[in-house]
């Protein structure tokens, strides 16, 4: 008996080998037509726009986004360097009891996720590649710090009331912001499980289109990415849009220039 | 009713019959094969018909999706573009499919990911759960996925005493009901609020008390139920939406959160993903991540997009299995009129406009592949004789919004074409049965005025394969007829003209 990898190559070689290629007319009508048994690439027409009209970091990029992103319910804020770091002190909220209790059924099984005594004041997790000075301000908070060596397990990022970090690219006309795992934008589950995501994009990393981005990012493809467009959604039900399930319910943009 | 659709004898197949309709709490139950289930069409059909609250559910969905998905198209000033070039690339990969299968399987190896490769469901379930098992674990979380649908993957692991747990609210939903998904998007789209708070209070053991049935409640009411889960989970299986070969990128497209959650949080990643989901370069993703978002919820993007590439230390599941499964697609490659079936990227706009499915839901269709593209792909993928193919009025709505643009009416009229020149005795009548059977949606159509003006595309089909006023050459099988006689064309009067004078003629 052949192994699967064997036989599956060698049916999809016969498939493409066996076609017969005056069957008909039916199929796809891409441009490529039905000539789909040479086993040269066909020609891909890439008459759609590469790039946007308006420049990475431009006013009208900016524009854009915030529309986007608004539109999406995510909060929008712009800021200057000097002013960041008060700005982000006043983003992290307060431990609320919505964080002690979803809902009306508390999820926190004691055996599985120990809950550590509530603090009242509020607890932030940021990657250890943050720039330093925009967490400076933080007083009242609590900073917990995270990175691939010294990660902190999923019972500790539940703990905590939100998470900064940078970003690595925007798109303004999806209201997408990109981040790709390195050290200021940290691991995927530190963006993730904190209910709070304070995301802190530079306006030069704006650009306009999804192609400008993407091809941006496949400069370091193997890296892991994470698309988001606003805070988490469903539309599961009647096709209703409601913000806020798994991800974190509340997302943050500050756009820094 | 008993012409519906005019179709020939009704054939049954397995699994619970269609009287366990929508708009009890209970579902359709879990059938033995996720392809071929329920009553034959048009009995499930005349079923649904039947059943108010499940067609105001379904129209109101689907309309609701029809405007926002028109919405976010109209903006993007090179969408036809944007298809032309999706539906190229998807052509090219067909093409090149052993080796870019052969690319990927390297680069997710060399990135520290395991790839396995599975002819049939059974081998996928197989590998899946003897992977779940040495991990020492008897949950599982799930991320949507059509794939694990498809192959029966919940079913199967059950069977090996490992609950897997969906997820995606709708598949929650799905699974707390005992239900099969009515929609590739929304699999619970056949469900109203107050179906779903009661699916909740009486299924889902930590559901408050006093749940009401506002979406946003229902929502927390989810995120609560599955947050431990998350948290604590140690497998996650998942599929996938893209596959980059020449990178080894897997990409997964959602909303809600649990895909982050299910692809990040536990130490064990399984993504089960079709052969077909293949995409040459990481560029092309730029194409598709513009195509597909704004084709299936009508957004301009998605909440969330999660691409990983093997392993990350430290960063991720610490182990990664990636399942490579045929199931019937080699069948369909081989088939070159129907192969475009496999370019579909499942956005469910097909669905959504068409007028069949709105009015007869998915469960009609009695494959995890329901609406138009279900009505091209499932009977290709078994291999079976199907009535699916004459689900449709031919309106050619389907072929105008999808992204990719597979030209779903002509498939359809090329597989009726078979059908009948399969039951048919001898090729004497061959000519008029295939132009019977080409229109046989007639009836349904008619039930609705403004639906039966748009089927007048009909007859550009047929014109579509002749030449100077004859159909010279049918697709195979009409093809061994046509060798040796020439069709008439069919007339250039409307669908609608030619019914009306085929009334008046009575
Ligand atoms: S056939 Fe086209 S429109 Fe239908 S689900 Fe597939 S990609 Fe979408």
């Amino acid at each position: 008996m052949t192994d699967a990898r064997t036989e599956i190559l060698s049916r999809i070689r016969g498939a493409l080998g066996s076609a017969d290629s005056s069957a008909g007319a039916a199929g796809t009508t891409g441009a490529a037509g039905t000539a789909g048994v040479t086993r040269a690439p066909s020609v891909v027409p890439r008459e759609y726009r590469s790039a946007g009209e308006h420049a990475p970091g431009s006013d009208a990029v900016l524009e854009v986004l915030i529309d986007r992103l608004v539109d999406y319910k995510a909060e929008v804020h712009r800021t200057t360097p000097k002013d960041l770091p008060r700005l982000l002190a006043r983003l992290i909220p307060q431990r609320s009891a919505e964080r002690q209790v979803v809902g009306s059924s508390d999820y926190r099984s004691p055996d599985v996720l120990p809950t550590t005594p509530s603090t009242p004041r509020g607890a932030v997790v940021v990657p250890h590649g943050i720039d330093q000075a925009w967490v400076s301000a933080m007083g009242g908070v609590e900073v917990r710090t995270d990175s691939r060596e010294a990660p902190l397990s999923a019972a500790e990022l539940d703990e905590v009331d939100a998470v900064v970090t940078a970003a690595r690219v925007a798109v303004a006309e999806t209201g997408t912001i990109v981040l790709d795992g390195e050290a200021d934008q940290g691991r995927r589950a530190v963006s993730l499980v904190p209910d709070v995501h304070v995301c802190v994009v530079r306006t030069d990393q704006v650009v306009q289109t999804v192609p400008e981005a993407v091809r941006l990012l496949g400069a370091d493809p193997e890296r892991p990415l994470t698309w988001i467009s606003g805070p988490s959604a469903t539309s599961d039900i009647e096709l209703e849009r409601v913000e806020g399930v798994h991800g974190p319910r509340t997302l943050h943009v500050v756009l820094l220039s | 009713m008993s012409t519906f659709l005019g179709m020939p004898a009704a054939r049954d197949r397995r699994g619970p019959g269609p009287d366990a309709a929508p708009g009890t709490l209970s579902g359709v139950g879990r059938p033995e094969d996720p392809l071929h289930w329920g009553a034959s069409f048009p009995d499930a059909a005349k079923a649904a018909l039947d059943n108010g609250q499940l067609r105001r559910n379904l129209g109101k969905a689907t309309s609701t999706i029809r405007t926002k998905r028109a919405r976010v198209v109209g903006e993007v000033p090179d969408w036809e573009a944007l298809r032309d070039a999706g539906s190229a690339v998807k052509t090219d990969v067909m093409a090149r499919l052993p080796e870019l299968l052969e690319e990927l399987e390297r680069n997710v190896t060399a990135r520290g990911g395991v790839v396995h490769w599975a002819r049939d469901a059974a081998e996928a379930n197989r590998i899946v759960a003897d992977l779940v098992r040495a991990r020492d674990t008897d949950e599982v979380v799930k991320v949507k996925s059509m794939a694990t649908q498809e192959i029966g993957l919940n079913e199967a692991l059950a069977e090996e005493g490992i609950a897997a747990v969906e997820t995606d609210l709708a598949e929650l939903i799905v699974q707390l009901a005992d239900d099969m998904p009515s929609h590739i998007l929304v699999p619970a789209i056949h469900r109203n609020r107050t179906e779903i708070r009661d699916i909740f209070l009486e299924r889902m053991a930590d559901a408050p008390p006093d749940l009401t049935d506002v979406p946003r409640e229902l929502a927390m009411a989810a995120r609560a139920h599955l947050r431990r889960k998350f948290l604590s989970a140690k497998v996650a299986i998942s599929g996938a939406n893209f596959a980059v070969a020449d990178t080894g990128t897997l990409a997964v497209v959602e909303s809600e959160g649990n895909g982050r959650m299910c692809l990040t949080m536990p130490e064990t990643l399984i993504t089960v993903m079709g052969i077909e989901k293949l995409i040459p370069t990481f560029d092309d993703l730029e194409v598709f991540l513009q195509l597909l978002p704004r084709s299936s919820t009508g957004e301009r993007m998605n909440p969330y997009t999660s691409m990983w590439t093997g392993v990350t230390p430290g960063d991720g599941p610490q182990e990664f299995h990636l399942v490579l499964l045929d199931n019937g697609r080699t069948k369909v490659l081989a088939d070159e009129a129907g192969r475009a079936a496999l370019h579909c990227i499942r956005c469910s706009a097909c669905l959504n406009v068409c007028p069949v499915y709105e009015r007869v839901g998915g469960h009609a269709y009695g494959s995890v592949y329901p609406g138009p593209i279900g009505a091209i792909l499932t009977p290709q993928l078994t291999g079976e004789e199907s009535d699916l193919p004459y689900a449709s009025t031919l309106c050619g709505a389907c072929y105008e919004v999808c992204p990719v643009k597979i030209d779903i009416p002509s498939i359809l009229v090329e597989l009726r074409a078979r059908e009948v020149s399969m039951t048919a005795g001898s090729a004497g009548d061959t000519a008029d049965r295939v132009w019977s059977a080409a229109m046989k949606a007639a009836s349904f159509a008619m039930a609705d005025g403004a639906r039966f003006r748009r089927a007048a595309r009909v007859p550009r089909l047929l014109r579509a394969i002749s030449r100077n006023g004859v159909i010279r050459k049918l697709p195979f099988p009409g093809s061994l007829w046509t060798r040796s006689r020439d069709l008439m064309e069919p007339p250039k009067q409307t669908f609608r003209d030619w019914w009306d004078g085929r009334e008046d003629q009575r």
